[in-house]
């Protein structure tokens, strides 16, 4: 079992080292926060589906009411939140994690 | 040519080419990560059409457009919570799933915890979860022959039981995983393309103004006395007369539908079928996307339904609406291209219904014999000493027995309300499953006993509930109408049940001295950066 000792101190190393702390910070920075804010805003939206109806009820355009728009606005913000974390993964995570997987995999060789 | 017989062909065409398709993947599937995640080798494009086949059940098809139809708003309350609950998986689970996983949920709480008890927890509450959905649908199955193809007898519908079934079987034991993403991926485009088609004709007959079909379908279908209800939440789901605790209800249904999809086994093994956990990405982006625009799709067939074929005639068809879908279809194909247009459109709609509950219980049953041979044979029982090939063996078998179990469950239970079991699954897998994963990733101190008392805790606080709740006994609705032994006021145990998993988590683990910085790292590392993930298999 002499490689598997090995292997966890590069992983201890890696953990260590500040370009992960780095990647870290990152992501949970932003799913961590974001996972709160989306879980808020639908609960908002399930608890004046119970107790707020006649809010609900306003009329907007025509028989489109407020409760219909609030609805659709869940569906806007879960395809926003979608299309913002694969940028943010992109742009601001998988070059860390790239970059750190080749590095523990050359060494491995 | 009645709409029985051209849906029957219809029918017929996808099972045979599913049938085609699963010959052959089998001579494809030599690797037990073949079998298990069809060899990691499908793009993300791929795995997100089949993600949407295998969440898009008949219970949302044909369920969320039948409340739509009857009870108004408060199906798309439904719809939203499922929708919602995708982005728990994106953000927090799938990729870092894919990175430290290899065939199972257990393989990420394994990781760094003692496997065997851990293993066995996992593999119980995976078989758990797969069967109550598996049995829903089998149910849904016999009670939708009955109203599409004028089946009503017992026999009948205990003989298309066996039928969906058998194929479910054949499906799973030979296509593995590669067989059964393949079938989901045909079945997500016939019900996109479907749906899409007899949304795009219910809009055209409004003149694309969804106004007026929301206004009609409330003139049809609404309450006599006040029209206007229809359209906001209230008619099902925490009524006036159900009071504060149907309003906590909701709440708890809501909590449930959106932390369970991050929690249900059949839908955590799709991210292993892709190369990359960038490719587990945007597996799940897509989707999203697919799912998001279903639900707006069963939308419009909603309110469709409840303006033109109207509650009345949904009613007649079926007590809970799971016909209105259907009838909408051949109501609209009968008034733009006469009797013909309905008759084909009817069987398109029903084909594709058929098709629907295939794919869903192929991928539940993949699920749970996967787990059953991965974790509780291979791991718990062979201690880690059985072959690939033992292991796929005992995976084909346990696909086999668990079809025959859910085939005999199914004819027992036909006819009951079973409905409740959907529900129960993504409370069981918000309460038990989910704690345990996320504890798992982002926990340093979490350990064996936290893991297991996360997953016993939420799945017998779950079903202990969900036993004293008025769906099991003494309501109208109840499986037991005439005994009555419920305490619990809440169908739904979510609100209380998921805060009793994480809870338990979290006691398990601190009292447990139990703790290994060096597997911590490891999985952290390997789960961020993709260092050691699982290769796609090259043949």
């Amino acid at each position: 079992m002499t490689t598997r000792e090995h292997d966890s101190s590069v992983y201890e190393q890696v953990q260590e080292s500040t370009e992960f702390q780095e990647l870290k910070k990152r992501f949970r920075a932003w799913t961590f926060p974001m996972t709160v804010a989306f879980l808020a805003w639908y609960l908002l939206y399930v608890v004046m589906s119970g107790w707020a109806r006649d809010f609900m009820a306003i009329k907007l355009l025509g028989e489109i009411n407020v409760g219909l728009i609030f609805g659709l606005l869940q569906f806007v913000s879960t395809f926003l939140i979608a299309w913002a974390y694969a940028r943010h993964a992109e742009k601001k995570l998988d070059p860390i994690a790239d970059k750190l997987r080749h590095e523990v995999e050359e060494r491995a060789k | 040519m009645s709409s029985t017989t051209l849906g029957m062909i219809l029918f017929l065409a996808f099972v045979a080419g599913t049938l085609g398709i699963t010959f052959w993947a089998s001579r494809q599937t030599k690797t037990a990560a073949d079998y298990y995640a069809g060899g990691r080798s499908f793009t993300g494009v791929q795995n997100g059409l089949a993600i949407g086949g295998d969440y898009m059940s008949a219970a949302s098809f044909l369920g969320i457009a039948g409340i739509i139809a009857l009870s108004g708003y408060d199906g798309f309350l439904y719809s939203i919570g499922f929708l919602v609950a995708w982005l728990v998986a994106l953000l927090l689970v799938a990729e870092l799933m894919r990175n430290s996983g290899k065939f199972t949920m257990a393989d990420v709480l394994a990781f760094r915890m003692s496997p065997r008890p851990v293993r066995t927890a996992a593999g119980v509450s995976t078989i758990v979860v797969s069967i109550f959905y598996l049995l829903a649908q089998m149910v849904g199955a016999g009670a939708l022959v009955g109203l599409l193809l004028g089946i009503t007898s017992p026999a009948g519908k205990a003989w298309t039981i066996v039928g969906v079934g058998a194929l479910m079987i054949v499906y799973v034991v030979f296509g593995g995983m590669k067989g059964t993403t393949w079938v989901q991926i045909v079945k997500a485009v016939l019900l996109m393309g479907g749906a899409a088609l007899v949304t795009v004709l219910v809009l055209g007959k409004f003149g694309f103004n969804l106004s007026s079909l929301l206004g009609q379908a409330a003139t049809t279908s609404g309450p006599k006395a006040n029209p206007g209800s229809f359209l906001i939440p209230g008619l099902k789901y925490g009524t006036d007369a159900q009071g504060l605790a149907g309003k906590i209800d909701l709440i708890s249904l809501g909590l449930a539908l959106v932390l369970g999809t991050a929690g249900l086994p059949h839908i955590l093994i799709r991210f292993y079928t892709v190369p990359t956990a960038k490719d587990a990405r945007k597996s799940v982006l897509w989707g999203i996307g697919i799912i998001g625009t279903f639900y707006l799709l069963t939308l419009v067939l909603g309110f469709g339904a409840a303006a033109l074929v109207g509650k009345d005639a949904i009613v007649a068809g079926d007590k809970a609406g799971n016909t209105a879908a259907p009838m909408l279809a051949q109501a609209v194909g009968q008034d733009i291209f006469g009797p013909v247009g309905g008759t084909i459109l009817l069987a398109l709609i029903g084909a594709v219904a058929f098709a629907t509950i295939l794919a869903v219980v192929a991928g539940l049953t993949l699920a749970s014999s996967s787990s059953f041979s991965h974790d509780l044979y291979a791991h718990v029982f062979k201690r880690g000493s059985a072959t690939e090939r033992q292991e796929v063996v005992v995976a084909r078998i346990s696909a086999l027995v668990i079809g025959a179990v859910a085939i005999g469950l199914g004819i027992l239970a036909q006819g009951q309300n079973v409905a409740f079991l959907v529900a129960l699954a993504f409370a069981v897998a918000a309460s038990g499953n989910l704690p345990a994963i996320l504890y798992s990733l982002f926990w340093k101190r979490f350990n064996t006993a936290g893991a297991v008392s996360a997953i016993y805790g939420g799945l017998i606080s779950a079903l202990v509930l969900v036993i004293f709740s008025p769906v099991v006994s003494g309501g109208e609705t109840a499986l037991f109408k005439t005994a009555d032994f419920a305490w619990f006021p809440l169908s739904n145990p979510g609100i209380l049940s998921i805060p009793i998993g994480f809870l338990c988590g979290w006691l398990g683990t601190i009292m447990s001295k139990e703790y290994n910085a060096a597997k911590y790292a490891e999985i952290e590392v390997r789960s961020l950066t993709g260092v050691g993930a699982e290769k796609a298999v090259q043949h």
